[in-house]
């Protein structure tokens, strides 16, 4: 059996499982059963993604005898989509597996387990399709079944607007992605991808499938400013289908934006990175800008989702820069970057939004200002929790270290690149990774010290108690992942390469064969770095120290009230919370960036209502953009809501008047 | 097997040297302020004395309160021993780059930060909260500065940097001379010294530093001094090995070289800090809404010398 068939098989038996899920829904244990089944058959697709990257599986694909009568489905499994598959495969079962505890707190289960699974197969459909019909169909699947699993909780307040703004967004999305793929098939009309890759097409028109392909996809991965959907979204699913969708189904998004750009559209010209830089580069500091003021936990995890999709989409641009100048090699390091940043980012968000769902099965709570304390209640998760958050915040020896370091070695490499615009584009998108990596920090001290660290700020904080087994084995899995990743970052190099070297026609050097596991992407002498000596020196100078301070000098230790210069105070909210963490930087950047503005109201002076302190940050991007355009939409709609009301006789008229000027326009025309 | 020798002396020395450091500064200030001031090996004392008192802990401290002082010293010990001080050609040069001992640092600043926020009292928070905003400004300028001065000797290796700035010919340069204020900019955030954050005060609202230590006592107080004080040399050494690199010795170098050039080393330290000591004396602090300002020109200065070095190479 081919990979490809046998991954096909597994999306088979996943579309499959959720009406048995139906079937089956009096057992007690569906439940366990459907997940269990969909993480077994994740972990098949992972290693299908794996033998056919590692080069143990052949590229192979298939022609299904459905849908369009005349082009049947293609499918077809390359080492690009062999990564995809991989990143969906281990992301869905740490998510299934997570899910098989998680699972039993939900209130209506019916209204998840169905959609699950085949949420789970439409992502690897995706990945798999290989003509326009199939992908988008696919897509679409993908995109509703989403939805679906958005509304599980319908009666959660805020959640109808969610999944009404995200089924708008996904349609326009959606509509986006039919005119990119019109564009590609060309007069021709031919929907199968190896045609649209065969098809010579001029800079201007590759361009334009570049800005639909940003539309389509960069809405459904997070682009600023169509990333609105995204906090409102994902938050409101249940936490194992969020942590799908910011870890992995962003990533699918990212598949259909880089096999259209990198692979279909043909070469493009220089002109066309520049703007999916600086795209990716302000969507970087903007997401991460509203991740830090956000109170709500999940709503944190999304806005930091946002976040990293720029970082990716940034070195997707400069992989896009070296590759119209001819610098394949550099392409290939910036493509490789944005490839195990992906990777990462499926590990380290699935993770961190499993714990945000911990959090949520032991309190209730998903307000960073009722939590507190959880480092005590809460010890496996919590300890958990911080790897995510080291990972996240790109700090060594972590995985999301080791891909941020490759990304300001392509930086490093664009001084290269000929073209002026570029040389200032580059280093200012710099600047800002660099101000979204410093501030992606802070936004992670602050949810976890807000929410894991100090005195419970509720009494469902204080009374918390660790989750079940399952979740916290996914969990570790995942954080597993996240160390190694980053201790081991060759290994993941190497086994990207087949892809970034099919999409940027080179090749990064052979990692393993370096001494010690260094990461050497271009030459010894500019620049190394080696994961593993990292952890190690830290962990050896870390011990070492302890063990000589405990037997050479004291190891007494005495329990007492805290200090706190003299002045501690029993009462938990005179900790630092969400919001007073916040302040510094929401003054110091927020105000115009965020809108954010505070808000006293003093009574006056013999009038004994408490003074209070307001802050209110304001989505600039939502009341400027989206709440204008629809007031727009709704004057033009009113106004001609009048042509509904008219006697026969104006409609007469109106007909004839259209048809006069439309003929007049034609005579002109000709 | 050399390299492994002078990797291992100069992880000794950095410990070794940095609380004399900053026993330096304290006399500098002192006696610019007309007062004796107490000796330079006083820091010692001070450390030796913490680690042998009992640690009096809070009572809803938790393990990783108890973690942090350790990690903090390891992860600042591990960015200072790549850090080249007296010789170039050290044994791990190869582990991490300056990227990487930025990151590093940014690491053990994670740690205390989330210390700070551990016990759960106001001045921890308070800390933790100002640390995070002014390192949201400074971990930027100071990548800026590095990725000037890689442009410049081609690589990011620090080892390579410094023996491309000791024995190239590189001049007078527009854009290392904005990284340089930038990088002395960081540097004065860094490490909490004045016009950012006051390090001798206790129970003022401007603390930064102090704040987030509060909760600390005994052996984890006497780590985080350390680590402190290894930050400071640390900055000093880089500046010097880009900036100032002469007498550092190249791995190459006879056995003979090493005493003058662990002489020119010391040196250059005195004189770092006898500058630091000079300048906190001699400047206010700052309001800590204006240190955004402050740090912005900081990375505004760094952008401006990459820029510089996009345009032209020889900038």
């Amino acid at each position: 059996m081919s990979a490809v068939d046998l991954s096909l098989f597994c999306v088979a038996a996943l579309l499959a499982l959720g009406p048995a899920a139906i079937v089956l829904r009096r057992l007690a244990a569906v439940s366990a059963l459907v997940y269990g089944a969909s993480a077994l058959l994740c972990l098949v697709l992972t290693s299908v993604g794996v033998s056919v990257l590692a080069g143990a599986a052949e590229i192979s694909g298939r022609v299904l005898p459905i849908g369009l009568p005349w082009l049947g489905a293609h499918w077809q499994l390359d080492a690009l989509s062999a990564f995809f598959l991989l990143v969906v495969g281990f992301g869905g079962a740490a998510a299934s597996i997570y899910a098989i505890g998680y699972g039993r707190h939900e209130q209506e289960p019916l209204r998840v387990l169905p959609f699950y699974p085949a949420f789970l197969g439409a992502m690897v459909l995706v990945v798999l399709a290989h003509d326009a019909f199939s992908f988008l169909l696919s897509w679409e699947v993908m995109s509703l079944l989403s939805w679906a699993l958005v509304m599980a909780h319908h009666r959660a307040a805020g959640t109808q607007h969610a999944g009404y703004v995200y089924l708008v967004m996904a349609g326009f999305g959606t509509m986006a992605l039919l005119l990119a793929f019109g564009l590609l098939a060309g007069s021709a009309g031919d929907y199968a991808f190896e045609a649209m890759r065969a098809t010579q097409r001029s800079p201007a028109m590759a361009a334009a499938i570049l800005a639909l392909m940003l539309v389509g996809a960069g809405s459904k991965a997070g682009l600023v400013p169509l990333h609105v959907w995204l906090p409102l979204a994902h938050p409101a699913a249940p936490s194992h289908v969020s942590a799908l969708m910011s870890g992995v189904m962003t990533k699918v998004a990212l598949y259909g934006l880089i096999r259209v750009v990198f692979d279909l559209a043909g070469p493009l010209a220089w002109w066309a990175s520049p703007a999916v830089i600086v795209l990716g580069a302000t969507t970087a500091v903007l997401g991460i800008l509203n991740a830090l003021v956000a109170s709500d936990i999940k709503k944190v995890l999304a806005y930091s989702t946002i976040e990293n999709i720029g970082v990716i989409v940034a070195a997707l641009g400069l992989a896009l820069a070296f590759r119209a100048n001819g610098m394949a090699a550099t392409s290939a390091l910036a493509f490789s970057a944005a490839l195990f940043h992906i990777f990462n980012h499926a590990a380290f968000k699935s993770l961190l939004f499993m714990g945000a769902g911990n959090v949520l099965v032991a309190t209730g709570q998903r307000e960073l200002d009722a939590l507190g304390g959880l480092i005590h209640r809460m010890p496996v998760t919590a300890f958990l929790m911080l790897v995510g958050a080291l990972a996240i915040s790109a700090l060594p020896p972590l995985n999301g270290f080791a891909s941020e370091w490759l990304l300001f070695q392509s930086v490093l490499k664009s001084p290269d690149l000929p073209q002026a615009g570029l040389q200032i584009i580059v280093p200012a998108a710099g600047a800002m990774l660099a101000l979204a990596a410093a501030l992606a920090a802070a936004a992670f001290v602050r949810l976890y010290g807000v929410g894991f660290l100090g005195r419970p700020r509720s009494e469902v904080a204080a009374k918390a108690v660790e989750v079940d087994r399952f979740s916290l084995a996914a969990m570790g899995a995942l954080a597993l992942v996240c160390v190694l990743a980053g201790i081991f970052p060759g290994v993941v190099l190497d086994l990207l390469a087949p892809a970034a070297e099919a999409m940027a026609h080179a090749r990064l050097p052979v990692q393993a064969d370096d001494a010690w596991q260094t990461l050497v992407p271009i030459a010894e002498a500019r620049s190394t770095y080696n994961g593993l000596l990292v952890f190690l020196f830290i962990v050896f100078s870390a011990t070492s120290s302890a063990w000589l301070v405990h037997r050479l000098a004291s190891r007494r230790l005495r329990r007492g009230p805290a200090w706190d210069c003299g002045f501690p105070s029993d009462i938990a909210n005179t900790q630092y919370g969400a919001g007073s963490f916040a302040q510094p930087l929401r003054r110091v950047l927020g105000t115009i960036l965020l809108g954010a503005r505070e808000d006293v109201s003093m009574p006056p002076p013999g009038d004994n209502r408490p003074a209070r302190l307001g802050v209110i940050v304001r989505d600039v991007i939502w009341e400027g953009g989206y709440l204008r355009l629809s007031a727009i939409i709704n004057a033009i709609a009113t106004q001609s809501n009048r042509l509904q009301f008219l006697t026969i006789r104006r409609y007469l008229s109106l007909v004839v008047g259209s048809l006069v000027s439309l003929l007049l326009v034609l005579t002109i025309w000709n | 097997m050399l390299s492994l020798l002078i990797q291992g002396a100069q992880m000794a020395l950095v410990v070794a040297l940095a609380p004399a450091l900053v026993g330096l500064v304290r006399k500098v200030k002192a006696r610019m302020l007309r007062r004796r001031g107490a000796s330079i090996v006083q820091p010692y004392r001070d450390i030796l004395r913490l680690m042998r008192k009992e640690v009096v802990l809070a009572e809803n401290a938790s393990w990783l309160f108890r973690v942090v002082p350790y990690m903090v010293f390891a992860a600042t010990w591990v960015a200072a021993a790549l850090v080249p001080t007296f010789a170039t050609g050290l044994q791990f040069n190869w582990t991490a780059d300056l990227i990487a001992i930025v990151a590093l640092l940014g690491s053990a600043r994670f740690f205390l930060a989330l210390a700070g926020m551990d016990v759960g009292t106001a001045f921890g928070g308070i800390g933790a909260s100002r640390e995070m905003m002014i390192a949201s400004m400074a971990e930027p300028a100071m990548l800026l500065a590095v990725f000037s001065v890689s442009l410049v000797a081609g690589s990011t290796q620090l080892s390579t940097v410094a023996s491309y700035m000791a024995t190239e010919d590189v001049g007078l340069r527009v854009s290392l001379g904005l990284a340089l204020v930038a990088l002395v900019i960081v540097a004065l955030a860094e490490n909490a010294r004045i016009p950012v954050d006051n390090p001798t005060t206790h129970l003022e609202l401007t603390m930064v530093h102090e704040a987030m230590v509060l909760e600390y006592s005994g052996r984890h107080l006497a780590m985080i001094e350390i680590a402190a004080a290894l930050k400071l040399l640390l900055y000093i050494s880089l500046i010097g090995c880009i900036f100032v690199p002469w007498g550092i010795a190249s791995g190459s170098a006879g056995v003979l070289a090493y005493p003058l050039s662990l002489a020119f080393y010391i040196g250059k330290l005195a004189v770092g800090g006898v500058m630091l000591g000079v300048f906190e004396v001699s400047i206010a602090k700052m309001r800590v809404f204006r240190v955004p300002d402050f740090l912005g020109a900081a990375l505004m200065l760094g952008l401006l010398g990459m820029l510089l070095l996009f345009v032209s190479r020889s900038l």
